[in-house]
């Protein structure tokens, strides 16, 4: 097989337990906790109070700075405003929603955009939708369009989804191809690349089909099909294995003159824009072993991972719940955790899948070097991070790893490489400050 | 209900410390037979009291050293496996335990345990071997014959002249030489396993036989130079050693071009040895020498950083 970006591993895909059900189900939880904070940046201050009716796609959150704003899901009194456990493992201020059954229609942000729209109304559009990057990172949707504008050349729609188990990305191809070529169409228009780009990695040929059926309409964009490798949906490695250009360390992917977006992200600018609505919905994937209907669901941001598992069948076995993907989301300590925009998944697990053994030993197979993207030596991060030697660990550039987890993953030794890179960057930014 | 947080990643591979090693016992299988099969079952006795040496050994360091038992790992088991297919069978059966015994004791735990070896164990406890009890380590004897000392391939060579054997009899293991040396096939066959398990990488063998190729190819000794190269490639412990014992994870580079530097470096030293050296085989001082090198290539061949290249537009 061929590799078009460095490095990587294969873990099994595990993607068809959620496909197997083709219908997607609307979740319709009776509460919903949506939190202040959703985004990299500022968190949004309430503009509700407790006891206030609000109505589905009314703004409950916003603030100045680096910031988008949240908007209420369902519609219902709003119950409580106070912090709540959140994915991210910290408490989060959340605005807490009690459905009402009273069916209204979801508002609008404002009148949808013509194609004539200049780019302050589109980033305004998207800016009001509360629209950030849906792939994991979160960052606001209008700020990477504004600082990508006039600085690249290459515009990438990234459908790559190369964790194990998560089919939301393919799900949305697969139903909706249209409104993410043409939200593809908006960022293109945007940012007037020379080069736009969709890209789906191999095994996910229903979605590959669709999208080729539709991209007839879109002369202007790309389809890129690649080979099934992880960590491929990364944006360093996804710029390398489309352009062969490498993003400095440290920088942006503006410096490689690229810009990626997700392709749920592409989805959600595609219906801020051209019919106003706000992001308060999104895919989420359940699935896992401990879950008995692994499937996709149309979610209402700030629905809890309880009422989701629910839904799911989950049964009461379940003892290890995962928000993100196997190899890089975030084991949960609590079900009371909402959705939120960055959510595409929650995994059930064994809890045997992960068998990290703290006490092993490194045998120097050199595994983990042959499987970093980043072009990294983790076998000698982790022994100066054992021994805390914080100058040789800037020497072997710990910062540049994005913990995708290959080297944890690939270990023969079953060392807890990334956790243990994870303290170590911490120890360095204590250091730092100090 | 109690929800486990793990760290990232959730999922692992299957591979593991003790299939590795298992796969390693597999690969010199066939060598071994044909060791056995050629030398008569001292052979095998000699292989079985070494790896027996090896684990009694590491499983009593561990119970010394009051250390959770390393014996799982199953690197006592290819420790002891690797050093008795690098003796002649008429081994004194005291020395070989004895070496066994030092390869663990001394090379390896000593030196921090398993991955923490700076030499490679097998053969540092052969070259001591060597020092301590010439006389054991030299008496090959010819195939099928238990009275005649016998001249390996290597010592019709260092003359210099062509092996008394055909290429092809070296090449399938007719000949005399150490237990698990003797056929080239068998080891290219285990060496192609380790390769298609993935357990060692084609760098170190190919840049090790390579160098070794094109040097004795440059620098021949008889007239038919290709056949000198050939002769030189299938005698001696050179596949043994480019398969087995260069590639030995503790004690060599983990870098993709550390490797291949390694592996020539070895090659080098190899023919520097077999032209000048003492004996006729000076493949463990090559390889120990290497030994020696290995994390300072390492750090000299770190990967290029990512990102860290000229503009590209």
């Amino acid at each position: 097989m061929r590799h078009l970006f460095f490095g990587g591993v294969e873990p099994p895909h595990k993607k068809d337990m959620s496909l197997a059900s083709r219908e997607m189900h609307t979740i319709t939880p009776q509460q919903v906790v949506i939190p202040l904070l959703q985004h990299i940046g500022t968190p949004c201050q309430a503009l509700v109070h407790v006891g206030d009716d609000v109505r589905a796609g009314e703004k409950i959150g916003d603030a100045e700075g680096l910031c988008v704003p949240v908007h209420a899901s369902v519609s219902g009194r709003v119950i409580a405003i106070e912090p709540r456990p959140h994915t991210s493992g910290r408490e989060v201020m959340a605005v807490v929603i009690r459905s009402s059954d009273a069916a209204s229609s979801a508002l609008q942000t404002h009148p949808p955009l013509e194609d004539d729209a200049d780019s302050d109304e589109v980033l305004g559009g998207i800016r009001e939708a509360g629209v950030v990057g849906m792939g994991g990172a979160a960052f606001p949707g209008d700020a990477k369009a504004l600082s990508a504008m006039g600085k690249i050349d290459t515009l990438i729609a990234n459908g790559c989804e190369c964790e194990p188990y998560i089919t939301a990305d393919d799900m949305l191809l697969r139903t909706h191809p249209e409104q993410v070529l043409q939200g593809l169409q908006i960022l293109q228009r945007l940012l007037q690349p020379q080069r736009t780009v969709l890209a789906i990695e191999d095994n996910k040929a229903a979605a590959i089909e669709r999208v080729r059926s539709c991209c007839t309409g879109f002369p202007q964009i790309e389809l890129a099909v690649l080979p099934t490798r992880y960590p491929q949906g990364s944006e360093k490695q996804l710029i390398q294995a489309l352009t062969g250009r490498e993003v400095p360390a440290g920088k942006l992917p503006a410096a490689a003159h690229c810009a990626v977006f997700n392709v749920s992200t592409c989805a959600a600018v595609f219906r801020a824009v051209r019919l106003g609505q706000p992001l308060t919905h999104r895919i989420v994937t359940v699935s896992g072993e401990s879950v008995s209907q692994p499937q996709n669901f149309w979610v209402p941001i700030g629905t809890t991972f309880r009422d989701l598992l629910h839904a799911a069948g989950a049964d009461s076995s379940i003892r290890r719940v995962i928000s993100g993907g196997a190899m890089m989301g975030r084991a949960q300590s609590s079900l009371d955790v909402p959705v939120v925009k960055a959510t595409n998944a929650v995994l059930c697990l064994p809890h045997d899948s992960n068998c990290a053994e703290e006490d092993g030993t490194c045998i120097r197979c050199g595994k983990c070097v042959g499987v970093c993207p980043m072009h990294l030596q983790p076998l000698y991060l982790y022994r100066y991070e054992k021994l805390r030697k914080a100058e040789q660990l800037q020497r072997l550039n710990l910062f540049d790893c994005i913990e995708c987890g290959s080297c944890s993953y690939i270990c023969p030794a079953k060392l807890p490489l990334v956790e243990r890179f994870r303290a170590g960057k911490q120890m360095l930014k204590e250091r730092g400050t100090s | 209900m109690r929800l486990f947080t793990d760290s990232s990643p959730h999922i692992r591979s299957t591979h593991s410390t003790s299939r590795i090693m298992l796969d390693v016992a597999v690969a010199l299988l066939p060598a071994l037979a044909v060791g056995i099969l050629i030398l008569g079952l001292r052979a095998l006795w000699v292989v079985l009291l070494c790896l027996g040496t090896a684990v009694v050994t590491e499983g009593l360091c561990s119970a010394v050293l009051l250390r959770r038992s390393s014996l799982r790992d199953g690197s006592a088991i290819v420790t002891g496996l690797l050093l008795g297919m690098t003796l002649p069978h008429t081994v004194p059966f005291w020395l070989a335990a004895a070496g066994s015994a030092f390869a663990i004791v001394i090379s390896k735990v000593l030196c921090g345990g398993l991955g923490q070896n700076v030499f490679n164990p097998a053969l540092s406890a052969r070259a001591l071997m060597v020092l301590l009890c010439p006389s054991g380590m030299v008496a090959y004897f010819a195939p099928g014959s238990d009275i005649v000392t016998a001249a390996t391939p290597l010592h019709h060579m260092v003359r210099p002249e062509l092996p008394a054997e055909s290429l092809w009899d070296l090449f399938v293991g007719r000949c005399s030489g150490s237990i698990g040396e003797l056929s080239t096939l068998a080891l290219l066959l285990g060496g192609g396993y380790l390769m298609w398990r993935k357990v060692i990488s084609w760098r170190i063998p190919t840049a090790f036989l390579g160098t070794v190729a094109v040097l004795t190819l440059l620098f021949y000794k008889t007239e038919d130079s290709l056949l000198w190269a050939a002769c030189q490639l299938c005698s001696g412990g050179l596949m043994l050693a480019a398969f087995f014992m260069a590639t030995d994870y503790a004690s060599s580079p983990v870098t993709p071009k550390g490797q291949l530097l390694y592996g020539v470096g070895c090659g080098i030293l190899t023919v520097l040895l077999r032209y000048h050296g003492l004996f006729p085989e000076g493949i463990t001082y090559a390889i120990l020498l290497m030994n020696a090198a290995a994390w300072w290539i390492d750090r000299h061949t770190a990967p290029r950083r990512f990102g860290d290249v000229k503009e590209a537009t």
